[in-house]
């Protein structure tokens, strides 16, 4: 038997609310499968079990909201002897009513669990309960839909980057990248291909990005626990601004693996789709650098903000044309400001430059990408 | 047709922008400006309107479908050609 957790989509995130059911007790799941819509701070996210197997039971009904690693449901994986007759859809078992953390932290604070009004599912009292008791807190009222949602995000967001100035020292650097090669590149490919195997420039800006990080990996993974952690695989959290307010990170999984058609098919979909509120769980978190891409609207250059635990983010200003020195003559060429932020406690400044002058490279010979 | 055109192109934009206010748009203004759409939400823009029309914008008419009144135009011309 597996439990089925609320999953962690992001560092940042604490708590999400389940929406919907997409599995029935008794319905068979493959790996990847969509089985729940989780509400979070980034919106609705279609959540993926990771199990194949078959659901005995579901845990949370819909509508509650839980913290973090609590189980939603049972699944019985293959091979795993049945516990005994599937309980319908609906059929909740009771819920503990105070979570273990909760309890424990009571204990130290002396407060007695049953005294404190829960907000967690079936109103269990949580850990964050517990503590704004002990401080002489009200609860906070109930999530009230857009505006909730956007409150919640802007905390998130608040939380991410106020740990990641105070924990980390960024070092900030910039290069200027002629983009006449990559320009007439994409020029030639898009011109007889339909506008859904067209690309945009920004998936070579992040194509390049990826494939540079496969010989810096102290730009590549995360500090953990006083140490850096390089990661093997390069995946893409891409930044996405949302117009009404926020961002949301969408993750683009090997993104340097990735031929660059597929990848610009992917970008597109997870664009689209993080928009519309409608990302999986595997898209949300698991990123392994961030990179942020201010297109053809904007301003010259953009420094970001280390998303933690990672180590560097990539940012592609505005692509406009600028004067730049051409053998001995200076022309009006495309070109994009291209910057790195990253960890001084795992990188240096010579390692980013390196770094900033290989992706500039390689967005001169865009065929090898 | 041209009702239907421009009505076509609301709901591509729907899409790609569902927080926009589609009421509030000038057809005579640069969607983009209006919307703040970036490269690739207008290439999803297009997408819906080749899924919606099966009319494909090719990269070198993208100036040509700038506002609302000009892509419906455009679209509108295409359609007759069929």
């Amino acid at each position: 038997m597996t439990d089925f957790l609320m999953p962690s989509l992001g560092a940042d995130m604490t708590a999400g609310r389940l929406v919907r059911w997409r599995a029935r007790p008794g319905d068979r799941v493959a790996r990847g499968d969509i089985v729940a819509d989780v509400d979070t701070e980034k919106g609705v996210i279609e959540v993926e079990v990771f199990r194949a197997g078959v659901v005995e039971r579901l845990l949370v009904e819909e509508g509650t909201r839980v913290p973090v690693g609590t189980p939603l449901a049972v699944i019985r994986e293959d091979g795993a002897p049945a516990l005994g007759a599937v309980a319908p859809a609906g059929a909740l078992p009771a819920r503990v009513r105070v979570s273990p953390l909760a309890r424990r932290r009571a204990a130290d604070l002396g407060l007695d669990p049953a005294r404190i009004t829960g907000t967690g599912p079936e109103g269990a009292v949580t850990r964050e309960d517990v503590e704004r008791a002990a401080a002489g807190g009200a609860p906070p009222p109930a999530p009230a839909g857009e505006a909730d949602r956007a409150a919640r995000m802007r905390a998130a967001i608040a939380a991410a980057v106020t740990r990641a100035k105070r924990e980390i020292p960024h070092y900030y650097l910039a290069t200027e990248v002629d983009l006449a090669a990559a320009t007439a590149w994409l020029a030639e490919h898009n011109r007889d291909r339909p506008v859904g195997g067209r690309l945009p420039l920004s998936v070579l800006q992040l194509k390049a990005a990826a494939m540079a990080l496969r010989d810096f990996p102290d730009l590549n993974g995360r500090w953990e626990e006083g140490r850096a952690v390089a990661e093997p695989a390069v995946h893409a959290g891409l930044v996405v601004s949302l117009r009404q307010g926020g961002l949301i990170v969408g993750t683009l999984r090997d993104a340097a693996d990735r031929p660059l058609d597929d990848l610009g098919r992917v970008t597109l979909d997870l664009v689209r789709r993080a928009r519309t509120g409608q990302l999986r769980s595997s898209e949300v978190g698991g990123a392994t650098f961030t990179v942020t891409i201010l297109g053809d609207r904007g301003v010259d250059a953009v420094f970001g903000v280390i998303y933690p635990p990672q180590v560097a983010i990539v940012g592609f200003g505005t692509v406009g044309r600028r004067p730049r020195v051409v053998g001995d003559r200076v022309e009006p060429r495309p070109a994009c400001t291209v910057t790195l932020a990253a960890d001084h406690r795992v990188s240096d400044a010579h390692r980013g430059g390196l770094y900033l002058t290989a992706v500039a490279g390689l967005l001169q010979e865009p065929g090898s990408l | 047709m041209p009702d239907e055109t421009r009505a076509a192109i609301l709901r591509a934009l729907g899409r790609v922008a569902p927080e926009a206010d589609l009421t509030r748009l000038d057809p005579a203004r640069p969607i983009r400006d209006q919307l703040d759409l970036d490269s690739i939400d207008f290439m999803n823009f297009l997408l819906e309107v080749d899924r919606d029309l099966h009319v494909d914008v090719p990269e070198a008419d993208y100036g040509r479908v700038g506002s609302v009144d000009q892509c419906a135009a455009y679209l509108a011309a295409r359609l007759a050609q069929r």
